[in-house]
């Protein structure tokens, strides 16, 4: 098993390193989540007060120009940050560094797969950013559908320009990728744990990543199919989702959600499997209800199915339809409850300290368990005919991945930055970090929902002078998080290229036991190459 | 790790991995297959307001009146003229009637059109039973041709028994006009 080690730009281009193409997806992810940011502030900074004014003055375009470009804005923002952000980082990034090493394996089981897998994400991120320059709407440039492309304002009539055909291409290309990686790490779990590594012993974050990984394999095909019949719809004279042929435009509502629904969980499932370690490494003490841990994310991810039409309250289900789909939506926050009071029992009684990544692992909670509560509330058919695409659900599903599935992320990189890279971070500037961030976030999004509660609807680049109060409060959280992002940058900077500190091979002493910290910080290029035995 | 294990696992991967790719697509096809399975669906079912098309008249007349109201629309490249003959009817459930409407084809040259038709309230749709409608063919109108056409519907019984239904007094039958395209007009034309 004896490899060469390349150096240079071809130990990038042609790794077939599980470590090195995690960094390579979070050093992207990062790229891309910083994009994505950007085009928030600049959706925020629009709304800070009522009327068009920032854009058409910013980006030196019309009004009219500047009222499609918000929309842009927003099917950029909720595109990117789904599958260019969070997606790469949680899944593509902590999942290729952390799955080998915690189930003792030598590196993934289709090495080669897995550099396709990455280097498919950068071509499928240009597409889309070029689809923002080119015709979309006539007369203008992009795609302003929303990140869900209903047809018909997604079709020829709403998007003839080539726009649209750009945004279709590039998730088929980053589609494709997820899959091949999701298949990968199927089998590398399935087939390459160490001896003795039951799927019963398996580290929890590698249990979140399998069930991902199943649900990527079974949900990613589906909106494949779904954009590639929109595909021909725009360009060949099909008419799946056209009236006029006899086709549906909401049969594409539900294939999307289909899809669109285990999305949700595949964004959140791995930072739950990071949260777990996080919990229970500051507790010094093993996650409480290990198995029901592990399979109350096989529910969500199972349930996650069978839930899609919640998302289509308003198209005119009858009533038996929404019923049943209110009744399964909140059967999924018996699972997510599991896991939540998993965490406190498994806090309760622990020995517990608090660095920053338990700041951000406890914060998590908070955040998301305010999230799922919003949440249940929208799972309500009757609640949602009222809410349906206001502020109330863009502050609820913000809760849950912009403050969950993002705190997650921060808590996996402080609770692995030292492993990856062998350094400490600077412990006060982060803990700084943490309070800006989360001051900035939450003064973001809780206005949000006295805003969709008062029915302003999202999506829109103007409002009526009653929102004005809480959009100027959202848009001042901005900027506070705006500061948590550049204190995020300056440590990151300061911890990878500046500090002499360096970790030892467990920073975190007694509670952290997976194996990825019996190994060096960082790892060994090539590890486990006689596989560790687990008792 | 020894060569003859180190192949073993080799290939274990690649059945496995192989497997989840017939997954992968698989899921493919069925996103395909639920095009059709969905207009099934929606036959069966009365799905979001699709009428039911029916041989024989119901033989059972509930003392319940529905007023069905009648809206004809045209797609915005259909040059017909097209309109119900009359606003609303009111019958009693499981009575046949019949509703006229017109279309008038301004053109100097034949246009092919297909029509779609829903009920409102979606609900509503599946007790919605056409036995006769121009809706099930082509139709097609010569350069000036106005013709009227028929609708010969009842209002399925089984509504009384549906709860949901309960309030429902009024429902209505809209129908759209669509051009077929060049290609499928010149087909129809041809085949006559």
């Amino acid at each position: 098993m004896a490899h060469a080690n390349p150096t240079g730009w071809k130990r990038w281009v042609f790794s077939t390193n599980h470590k090195d193409i995690g960094v390579m997806y979070l050093w992207f992810a990062f790229i891309a989540g910083m994009i994505g940011f950007g085009m928030s502030g600049l959706m925020r900074m629009e709304l800070a007060e009522p009327g068009v004014q920032f854009l058409p003055e910013f980006l030196g375009m019309t009004e009219q120009q500047a009222r499609h470009m918000f929309n842009v804005l927003t099917t950029g923002h909720g595109l990117i940050m789904v599958f260019f952000m969070v997606m790469p980082a949680l899944i593509g990034g902590f999942g290729n560094y952390f799955v080998p090493l915690m189930i003792g394996a030598p590196d993934m089981a289709f090495p080669r797969m897995n550099n396709v897998s990455f280097w498919m994400m950068p071509p499928a991120f240009i597409l889309l950013l070029l689809s923002t320059v080119v015709e979309g709407a006539p007369g203008m440039n992009g795609f302003g559908g929303g990140w869900t492309a209903y047809p018909p304002l997604s079709g020829t009539i709403g998007h003839p320009g080539p726009s649209m055909d750009l945004a279709i291409f590039s998730l088929h290309v980053a589609g494709a990728s997820s899959i091949m990686g999701a298949i990968n790490y199927i089998t590398t779990i399935f087939n390459m744990r160490a001896p003795g590594m039951t799927i019963h012993k398996m580290p929890l974050f590698a249990w979140s990543i399998l069930i991902t990984a199943f649900l990527l394999v079974l949900a990613l095909p589906v909106l494949a199919g779904a954009i590639t019949m929109l595909l021909t719809d725009r360009n060949f004279g099909t008419t799946f989702f056209d009236p006029a042929g006899g086709g549906d435009p909401i049969l594409f509502q539900h294939l999307f959600w289909f899809f669109g629904h285990p999305e949700v969980y595949i964004m959140i499932l791995p930072a739950f499997g990071i949260v777990s370690h996080i919990i229970s490494t500051f507790s010094k003490k093993p996650i409480f209800g290990y198995l029901g841990m592990a399979y109350a994310m096989a529910a969500i991810g199972f349930v996650g199915f069978i839930v899609w039409a919640h998302h289509m309250y308003t198209v005119g289900l009858d009533v038996d339809t929404k019923a049943y789909f209110v009744a399964a939506t909140m059967v999924i926050a018996v699972p997510t409850g599991v896991k939540i009071f998993s965490w406190i029992a498994t806090m309760w009684g622990g020995s517990l300290t608090f660095p920053v990544p338990m700041m951000y692992a406890i914060a998590f909670i908070l955040l998301f368990t305010t999230g799922g509560v919003t949440g249940v509330v929208l799972s309500n058919a009757g609640a949602d005919i009222a809410l349906h695409d206001t502020y109330y659900v863009v502050a609820h599903f913000h809760y849950v991945l912009s403050l969950g599935a993002v705190f997650g992320i921060f808590a996996g990189l402080y609770y692995w930055v030292g492993k990856m890279s062998g350094k400490q971070y600077p412990d006060l500037l982060s803990k700084l970090q943490f309070w800006v961030t989360f001051v900035g976030v939450n003064l973001i999004f809780f206005p949000q929902h006295f805003l969709g509660l008062n029915g302003m609807p999202r999506r829109y680049v103007d409002y009526p002078d009653a929102f004005t109060y809480w959009n100027e409060i959202s848009t001042l959280g901005y900027k506070v998080t705006a500061v948590g992002v550049l204190l995020f940058i300056i440590v990151m900077f300061y911890t990878l290229f500046i500090t002499k500190k360096r970790v030892g091979d467990n920073q975190w002493g007694e509670g952290a036991n997976t194996l990825e910290w019996t190994l060096s910080s960082p790892p060994p290029f090539h590890q486990f190459n006689e596989l560790p035995k687990i008792k | 790790m020894s060569q003859s294990a180190a192949d073993t696992m080799t290939t274990k991967n690649r059945q496995l991995g192989g497997l989840m790719l017939l997954v992968a697509v698989g899921m493919v096809g069925l996103a395909f297959a639920a095009v059709p399975l969905y207009k099934l669906f929606c036959r069966v079912t009365g799905y979001g307001g699709t009428t039911k098309q029916v041989e024989l008249a119901s033989n059972t007349v509930i003392d319940r009146d529905v007023k069905v109201r009648f809206v004809a629309n045209t797609h915005r490249d259909m040059p017909w003229e097209f309109k119900p003959i009359q606003v609303a009817q009111t019958l009693k459930i499981g009575a046949q009637n019949i509703a006229y409407y017109e279309a008038y084809n301004p053109t100097s040259h034949p246009v092919v059109g297909r029509a779609t038709y829903n009920v409102t309230p979606h609900k509503a749709g599946e007790y919605f039973s056409k036995i006769d409608c121009f809706c099930f063919t082509e139709q097609i109108l010569e350069p000036g041709e106005r013709v009227v056409m028929p609708v010969v519907y009842f209002v399925d019984p089984d509504m009384d028994q549906d709860r949901n239904l309960d309030e429902v007094t009024e429902m209505t039958l809209s129908y759209t006009f669509f051009i077929l395209d060049e290609e499928e007009t010149a087909e129809v034309l041809s085949g006559r």
